[in-house]
């Protein structure tokens, strides 16, 4: 089971992050997975970020401030 | 440098297009590939080499600095300095402005990096060269870096803690410096260039189609208006322009990269070039979607304050620029 967060207050990159994420997961067929959009600031900052979007896999910080691209993120999750 | 993009646009609008360097239509497609070519190369260049710069001085990295070092007034100098090679997106203003707040950085060194990280971005610079030439340009930072830093002066001296919203002030109150070492980053650089080169083409992307239309508006008033047109309106003898523009900028914030590309034909056409420069950093460095945002953080009558504050350093750069250019 892997929990991928998106850490983002609703930006468009935020969005781009999530569309990216989506079809990562697709394309690796994975069904073991929950996505969850983080918009709300507070959890934001649980993670001491300062520049999003980004994203948490198993509660661990992938990427950090930018849009990644989905052969990244592929090969983040196969991990 | 650029002779042969020069080279490049006269052979294809006067031998392949077959137009007469006389008309208008000529000229204006002239300038038009001229500088089309000349600004996305440079725009390459500049975005890249800045992607490198960043990817060794993270926010993180910064931010832990500042609270860790006892700077003794050069804090503001250091944090202005370090929002020229920071990327800035107005959607992670929140993040970092509560992430300086918790390592105790005080409100105006904050504003400070706040201030000239959108002013002076690698965008903002690239198209600068391009329109302007690397002695404005150079200016401009300089500038953009002692605006950041007087503003954000200015900012400390009015005891700002008691308007920020309350949850903000409890993450003050409960502030440390940063211990935490900061993770550094082990890939070494030729294996992190893919991912700078990947953000190269993701920002060229955003503003392109801005850029050409700018370039296009801009080419067409080159062609069409005739210079020294401005001059009767906005010439240095005119107290009011540099203030008219500069609020008149503030809300412009989206199309920077395409308002860039005119205002350089508008100066070419007679606009006193500090008229101009305040025009664009009011474009550029003061929006309305960001002040939205700093609303969780900040009550009303600070984001008034501190948008006064910089207008006002905005304008006075305005007239000082007018005066020594």
């Amino acid at each position: 089971m892997k929990i991928i967060e998106i850490l983002g207050t609703g930006c468009p990159k935020c969005k781009q992050t999530t569309a990216v994420v989506e079809k990562a997961v697709e394309e690796l067929g994975l069904n073991d997975v929950s996505i969850e959009k983080v918009e709300d600031i507070m959890k934001i900052l649980e993670y001491s970020v300062m520049s999003t979007p980004t994203v948490v896999i198993n509660g661990e910080i992938k990427i950090k401030g930018r849009v990644p691209s989905v052969t990244e993120l592929k090969e983040l999750l196969k991990q | 440098m650029f002779d042969w993009v020069q080279q490049f646009a006269d052979w294809l609008v006067y031998q392949q297009f077959v137009l007469s360097e006389e008309e208008h239509l000529a000229q204006a497609l002239n300038f038009f590939f001229y500088d089309s070519i000349k600004i996305l190369l440079l725009l390459i260049v500049v975005i890249f080499f800045m992607g490198i710069v960043n990817s060794y001085f993270p926010v993180e990295k910064v931010r832990n600095f500042l609270s860790r070092n006892k700077l003794y007034g050069a804090e503001y100098f250091i944090a202005s300095a370090f929002g020229v090679v920071t990327p800035f997106c107005s959607c992670s203003s929140v993040p970092l402005f509560i992430g300086f707040v918790r390592g105790g950085i005080p409100l105006g060194v904050t504003f400070s990096f706040l201030i000239t990280s959108p002013l002076v971005n690698e965008v903002a610079i690239g198209l600068f060269i391009g329109l302007f030439g690397i002695k404005t340009t150079i200016i401009y930072v300089i500038s953009g870096v002692l605006l950041g830093m007087t503003a954000g002066i200015i900012l400390s001296k009015f005891k700002l803690e008691r308007f920020l919203t309350p949850w903000v002030k409890n993450v003050l109150a409960n502030s440390q410096k940063e211990s935490e070492a900061f993770e550094v980053e082990q890939t070494p650089l030729f294996q992190r260039l893919p991912i700078i080169w990947a953000e190269v083409l993701k920002i060229l992307k955003g503003v392109i189609p801005y850029v050409i239309i700018g370039i296009a508006i801009g080419g067409l008033m080159h062609g069409y208006i005739p210079a020294g047109f401005f001059e009767q309106y906005m010439n240095e003898d005119n107290p009011f322009a540099v203030p008219i523009v500069t609020i008149f900028a503030i809300p412009m914030y989206s199309n920077a990269s395409g308002i860039l590309p005119v205002v350089q034909v508008l100066v070419s056409k007679g606009i006193p070039l500090g008229t101009a420069i305040a025009f664009m950093m009011g474009v550029v460095g003061l929006s309305i979607p960001e002040a939205m945002l700093l609303k969780k953080v900040m009550s009303l009558k600070l984001i008034g304050i501190f948008f006064g504050v910089v207008t006002l350093c905005i304008i006075i750069s305005g007239y000082i620029f007018n005066i020594i250019l």
